[in-house]
């Protein structure tokens, strides 16, 4: 029987389940909510003792109302800014407390999580920080592309079109008129050991992904896909499909950046071979209430720019990756 | 939650939680349920993996999954997901 | 019982001074950013790191914000930790202090008091931790390097206290003090050593129903930091507000201790009384310009007048009861205060000494002096020139202007 190994993606479903649960039923996030299945995922992937703090934001918030907490191993909070401030001290401490001989002389992994609040807009100078001083950490990031918290305000990670209710689509204004950062390239130009991307319908990869992001020795950065009903008004059973959604349309591609190597992974890799099998991004779109304005006509052009820009960026990311684009078939 | 809560020299310093959210029991935030045809669940666990709140649970002993109605908020993504769609969501 | 140990003298100025006993109190973590005039605090702690002095983990931070949250995540997972900061740094740091004393992590920061923008001013006033005063944070301000040595030491224990759990600011002045050679005793070997001692963590009830250690520790996890609603926040505030009470007596009796080994003394280590037992007239000060007024003061008594001078050292908790007790003799008493609180009606040494006087059933004139601002030296004859009006205000019994302001052109 080959051997369970997390970082090689040689486990199943049962492996995972099996693994006990450190974030806790009990939460408060809405019904539907994909971020709350990507902290159960990646609690799965933990091996062995491990710290976790949080920035600010919904999954923060809804897990540790007091004195309720619905996480089973330490837990620290501080600000909106700083997962990436904590995971440095935190790190440093345990460094140092260790080479004192003051705590157990053993691998204890960090884990910072923040959403795209705290990651791309208040959260990205600590970020950066951490990761330039080479802090060994991981810090995973559930995207669900808007302030979601205090109220669905954008964010640097609100994708083109969208409207929030600080980029509202109405007669005049057709939702966010910038484009979405691209924060994980922004991390792979920190020349840093580990970056990936990761969406939750495609589970096996995340756990793994999450797995390798512990096991590298210094920063590792993870880009995680995680539809909000709420925010995106679409349906709340429809969270996971959503984020597979995404990835067939090439809208979120997955792939991983081992010391700056771009690498494709298996999901969207097939749209990589037969092009034919991408989605249209229409297909994403439709069944998010955020997005509904841009069906109207006079908004119609600006579907066809998404299109556009998803495709330019797909084929951008395959250059990097040194995948060939199969040539589509008419 | 109906218990007199403790005065500020009672609790804990710097507000350490100190109850687990397993105390809390969200099942009554649902409208839905979720109903399995045995039938046709092939135990693939992708809803166990999926549900955000980890309602869906497996028992190994059993050998079979088992819903929390504790913890379910009903949002259907189970059903949704499931291939077989052996999960419907009823009121 | 022993007496006062053998000690060395060295030649520091007061950021030295802090980096050395930094160096001497085994502290785990050092997490800072460089803002001028506490810049050689950091450097000078870089060469003990590079050279091997110290066994620290040494964190340079992109911005205080990232150092203050580095700070006290590192304390939270049981470190003992030190930073410092000034000026725009502490202000930029502001929302991570209330969470830092909300957390109750026993930080120690060094703060070389600097003014505010706008306009840029890198010199020394008290604007940066007066501003700070409702963080949650013991405030001590040393009058020279030598204490500026002496309260760093002592406010690791001050802060690790278990009645206490606050952090703590040591406050030294801009350049005066920072950047001013003076001869410094310090402690040596196993004296230090066993004075600050190692850190010991309080107990807290963890959501698995154990009572352990409060730090970050995956065989005992604790939930730190969580969203607290109406119904439980208030509860911790009260909280802090009985650590701050408790933080008087623990900061007098650590102040004693260190007396005996030290045979160094601050007063009682809230305030300090200069002359101002049958004083009649006297001054409010903090930090460096203490020692001015104190030549001022030998020598007005020496041309007969009855002057006097109450050091406030420790400012959080502010020692409302001593300084009532200490300025009740007093005819008239002018407040210094180095920094301004704007609109306020004078600066906030001045409202807090006279809000202490207030429910005594005779008091003396108070009234402000604002000087300093931006590093403004203040002069021992200008200084002269405020007795003089406090002795004018004895005499006629009447106060023209409750604030004023010293050495400003007008």
């Amino acid at each position: 029987m080959e051997k369970v190994s997390f970082a090689e993606g040689k486990f199943t479903a049962k492996d995972v389940v099996e693994k006990p649960e450190l974030f806790l039923s009990g939460h408060r996030a809405c019904a539907g909510c994909a971020p709350a299945t990507v902290l159960r995922l990646i609690m799965k992937a933990v091996r062995g003792p491990t710290i976790v703090t949080n920035a600010t934001g919904c999954m923060e918030v809804a897990s540790t109302i007091y004195p309720y907490t619905s996480w089973a191993l330490p837990w620290l909070h501080t600000a909106f800014e700083t997962a990436g401030s904590n995971a440095s001290g935190i790190e440093a401490a345990l460094k140092v407390l260790r080479r004192k001989g003051k705590i157990k002389d053993e691998q204890v992994d960090v884990i910072a999580i923040a959403g795209d609040g705290g990651t791309y807009d208040i959260g990205i100078q600590a970020l950066s920080g951490a990761v330039e001083r080479g802090h060994d950490f991981l810090y995973v990031l559930y995207d669900n592309e808007a302030y979601m918290n205090t109220g669905i305000q954008r964010s640097g990670g609100t994708p083109y079109g969208a409207s929030t209710t600080t980029s509202q689509a109405g007669s005049v204004v057709p939702g966010k008129l910038q484009q979405k950062k691209p924060i994980a390239d922004i991390m792979v130009a920190h020349d840093m050991p580990y970056v990936a991307t990761g969406s939750v319908y495609y589970w096996k990869d995340l756990i793994t992904k999450v797995r390798r992001g512990i096991e590298v020795d210094g920063p590792a950065f993870l880009h995680v896909f995680a539809p909000c009903q709420r925010g995106w008004r679409s349906d709340p059973a429809k969270s996971i499909e959503l984020s597979r959604l995404a990835v067939e349309t090439c809208v979120f591609p997955l792939w991983e950046a081992v010391n700056g190597e771009y690498q494709l992974s298996v999901p969207s890799r097939v749209f990589a071979l037969a092009p034919q099998k991408k989605k249209p991004v229409t297909e994403y779109l439709q069944g998010q209430g955020r997005f509904r304005h841009l069906f109207a006509p006079k908004y119609e052009k600006m579907l066809e720019e998404i299109q556009q820009q998803t495709d330019r960026k797909w084929l951008k990311l395959l250059k990097k990756c040194g995948v060939a684009q199969s040539e589509r078939k008419s | 939650m109906s218990s007199k809560e403790k005065g500020w020299k009672e609790i804990s310093p710097a507000g350490v939680c100190s109850k687990s959210s397993m105390t809390y029991l969200t099942g009554d935030w649902k409208t839905f349920h979720p109903e399995r045809d045995i039938n046709k669940c092939t135990k693939c666990l992708l809803c166990t993996l999926f549900c955000p709140d980890g309602a869906i649970k497996w028992n190994k002993e059993k050998g079979d999954i088992e819903f929390d109605l504790n913890f379910c908020k009903g949002c259907g993504i189970c059903a949704n997901e499931c291939p077989t769609k052996a999960i419907e969501m009823k009121i | 019982m022993k007496g006062v140990v053998k000690q060395e003298t060295v030649g520091l100025n007061g950021d030295e001074a802090v980096a050395y006993a930094v160096k001497q109190a085994d502290v785990d973590v050092v997490a800072a950013y460089p803002i001028t005039p506490q810049t050689i605090i950091v450097e000078k702690f870089s060469e003990y790191v590079a050279n091997g002095e110290v066994d620290t983990e040494y964190v340079c931070t992109e911005s205080e914000h990232s150092a203050m949250a580095a700070c006290l995540s590192a304390s939270a997972t049981g470190a003992r930790v030190f930073t410092a900061s000034a000026s725009a740094g502490l202000a930029l740091m502001h929302e991570m202090l209330f969470v830092t004393s909300g957390c109750r992590a026993p930080v120690v920061m060094a703060i070389a008091n600097r003014a505010y923008s706008a306009p840029l001013n890198i010199h020394g006033d008290h604007s940066d931790t007066m501003a700070q005063r409702d963080s949650g944070w013991i405030q001590i301000y040393a009058e020279n390097a030598q204490e500026v040595y002496d309260s760093i030491l002592q406010a690791f224990r001050i802060g690790e206290h278990l009645d206490v759990q606050l952090p703590v600011i040591i406050g030294l002045d801009g350049f005066t003090l920072s950047h001013t050679l003076e001869s410094v005793r310090v402690l040596v070997g196993e004296d230090v050593k066993s004075f600050v001692g190692t850190r010991k963590l309080p107990t807290v009830l963890s959501h698995e129903g154990k009572t352990v250690p409060y730090r970050l520790d995956p065989e005992n996890p604790v939930t730190m930091g969580p969203i607290a609603l109406q119904n439980f926040y208030f509860e911790f505030k009260r909280q802090q507000e009985e650590a701050m009470q408790n933080a008087s007596r623990v900061i007098q009796e650590v102040h004693d201790e260190y007396a005996r080994l030290s045979g160094r003394s601050y007063g009682d280590g809230l305030i300090e009384k200069y002359m101002l037992e049958d004083a009649e007239v006297a001054t409010v000060c903090l930090g460096s310009t203490a020692g001015t007024v104190k030549t001022v003061v030998d020598e007005l008594r020496e041309k007969g007048v009855k002057a006097g001078l109450l050091r406030i050292r420790t400012f959080r908790p502010f020692p409302a009861g001593e300084i009532a007790k200490a300025l009740s003799k007093a005819k008239a008493v002018a407040v210094m205060d180095r920094s301004m609180s704007f609109g306020g009606k004078g600066g906030a040494v001045f409202h807090e000494t006279r809000h202490a006087l207030y429910d005594l059933q005779s008091h003396p004139f108070v009234v402000n002096y604002v000087y300093g601002l931006g590093g403004r030296d203040t002069s021992p004859s200008q200084i002269c020139r405020i007795y003089e009006d406090l002795q004018k205000i004895v005499q006629t019994r009447h106060v023209d202007e409750n604030v004023k302001y010293v050495g400003l052109r007008e």
